[in-house]
């Protein structure tokens, strides 16, 4: 068997762009309108993908741990502010805090336990392993965040009077925020674990796709893949847990009232 | 028993002084939208003042651990929130969260009764009426044996046989237990019934107190 890369030529690639050629056709045809947004999409996605293949061709071919570092902070950075984004409504300063703080925290946390205790990377910095794993472990603990700062939101507008009810009985407000903490974990965690469940039947995950399209064994790749799910479940389990105990905390003041507006 | 001074609470709220006595029953009486609420939920620390103080029992409540004075003045709701489960699911998570003992069963079903609340202990306490669930919220209230009872005016969606009935259980139970029951209410019949003191409450100002 063949195991060397299949590369695809510069005109090879533009043809794969009849895809969206395609999909412009039927969202014309169907007056969707949002044609802009298809084409700006295409094109950020585009220009993101070549730079950050220059500039990861350029980390590679010079390792060294400032950029593997100055890489994550950044990736870290767009993440959190990402999450910001994707929240339903404003939330508070605070909260926005704990998010950042949790992201960071988690994250690094799983990272490193991943890249150093799992992998035996050596060294610690280096790029090709460090920056691609890196990205997984935070952009699925992104997602997770995300959930679970939308499910918590909207888990204490829901049920304000319920609150209410428990603080007026004399509950402590972690007491009163059990359930609502629990909903918003699990939600945040259920996408973790659905793509666990489907994976290797319902589809091959990408890394193992990518490993076994660079000409790596299947049985080196499902290796890979399995100690990457791991990974991810870990972080994306410690960064919202640390989100959704902590950022409860922030509806409530210092005489454990529920704050009127948590902004 | 409670002593305000001063007290101001946005615009909602502003009460030079007022004297609330010990294991009496008071009625704050006054239209809706005139601060009865907010009044309620400044005693038990719900809210805190803008300014001025709130003393119970000769302390400033903003001195007292929050979660600890709302055990001792315990706020009924207009609308109670019924806890998920059984009737006496509903009975020992408020145990439960007040960090109690759970009870036996004759005790919870004693509740029932006092509450003229006849229904089995296993029963799914989702489908009990506004009513029936009005009654479980006060028997909840009872197991945790407050020294002060805060009984915001039941929901408007319950009948007026029913709101008679509730008050009249609350009333009966503390003045059997001696402790102290706050109400508020729109009805000055409800008032002048019940009530050994009524303080009229009208646009948040104290308008008089008898």
């Amino acid at each position: 068997m063949e195991n060397a890369i299949v590369d695809i030529h510069l005109m090879q690639l533009v043809l794969a762009y009849i895809f969206v050629v395609i999909l412009l056709f039927i969202v014309r045809k169907k007056n969707i309108g949002n044609e802009s947004e298809i084409i700006l999409a295409s094109i950020r996605m585009t220009i993101q993908l070549i730079a950050i293949g220059f500039l990861l061709d350029y980390v590679f071919a010079n390792q060294n741990p400032f950029f593997s570092v100055l890489i994550l902070l950044v990736m870290e950075t767009f993440a959190v502010y990402n999450i910001y984004g994707r929240v339903d409504g404003e939330i508070s300063s605070e909260l926005k805090g704990i998010i950042a703080v949790s992201m960071f925290s988690g994250t690094l946390i799983a990272i490193m336990f991943f890249l150093l205790g799992v992998i035996g990377l050596e060294p610690w910095y280096r790029a090709d392993y460090f920056i691609p794993l890196s990205g997984m472990l935070i952009g699925n603990s992104m997602t997770g965040i995300s959930l679970g700062v939308n499910h918590l939101v909207n888990g204490f507008k829901d049920n304000k009077r319920l609150i209410e009810n428990y603080l007026m009985l004399g509950a402590e407000p972690s007491k009163a925020v059990e359930e609502i903490n629990k909903k918003a974990f699990y939600n945040a965690i259920l996408p973790t674990i659905n793509s666990m469940m489907g994976m290797g039947i319902v589809f091959l995950p990408g890394m193992m796709t990518g490993q076994i399209l660079a000409g790596a064994s299947p049985l080196t790749a499902i290796r890979y893949q399995i100690a990457i799910m791991m990974g991810i479940l870990g972080s994306v389990t410690l960064t919202v847990f640390f989100m959704v105990n902590r950022g409860s905390k922030t509806f409530f003041n210092k005489r454990k009232q529920l704050k009127e507006n948590n902004k | 028993m409670f002593k305000l001074e001063n007290v101001k609470f946005k615009d909602i709220l502003e009460i030079d002084n007022l004297f609330i006595q010990d294991k009496l029953i008071t009625a704050i009486l006054g239209s809706s939208g005139g601060g009865k609420t907010t009044f309620l939920k400044l005693l038990n620390n719900m809210i805190s003042a803008d300014s001025g103080n709130i003393y119970y029992k000769d302390q400033e409540i903003e001195e007292y651990n929050p979660v600890e004075l709302r055990r001792k003045v315990v706020m009924l709701a207009q609308e109670p929130q019924i806890f998920k489960g059984t009737i006496k699911d509903n009975f020992k998570i408020t145990e439960e969260i007040t960090c109690k003992q759970y009870s036996e069963d004759k005790v919870y079903k004693n509740l029932l009764e006092k509450v003229s609340l006849n229904k089995d202990l296993f029963e799914d306490a989702s489908k009990l009426s506004g009513g029936e669930r009005q009654r479980l919220a006060l028997a909840r209230v009872m197991l945790l044996e407050p020294e002060t009872l805060l009984l915001d005016e039941p929901s408007a969606s319950l009948d007026l046989e029913t709101e008679d009935l509730i008050i009249k259980m609350v009333a009966n139970y503390v003045k059997k237990n001696d402790r102290t029951l706050i109400m508020v209410t729109h009805n000055p019949h409800v008032a002048e019934e019940y009530a050994d003191e009524i303080i009229n409450i009208e646009q948040g100002k104290l308008v008089d107190q008898k």
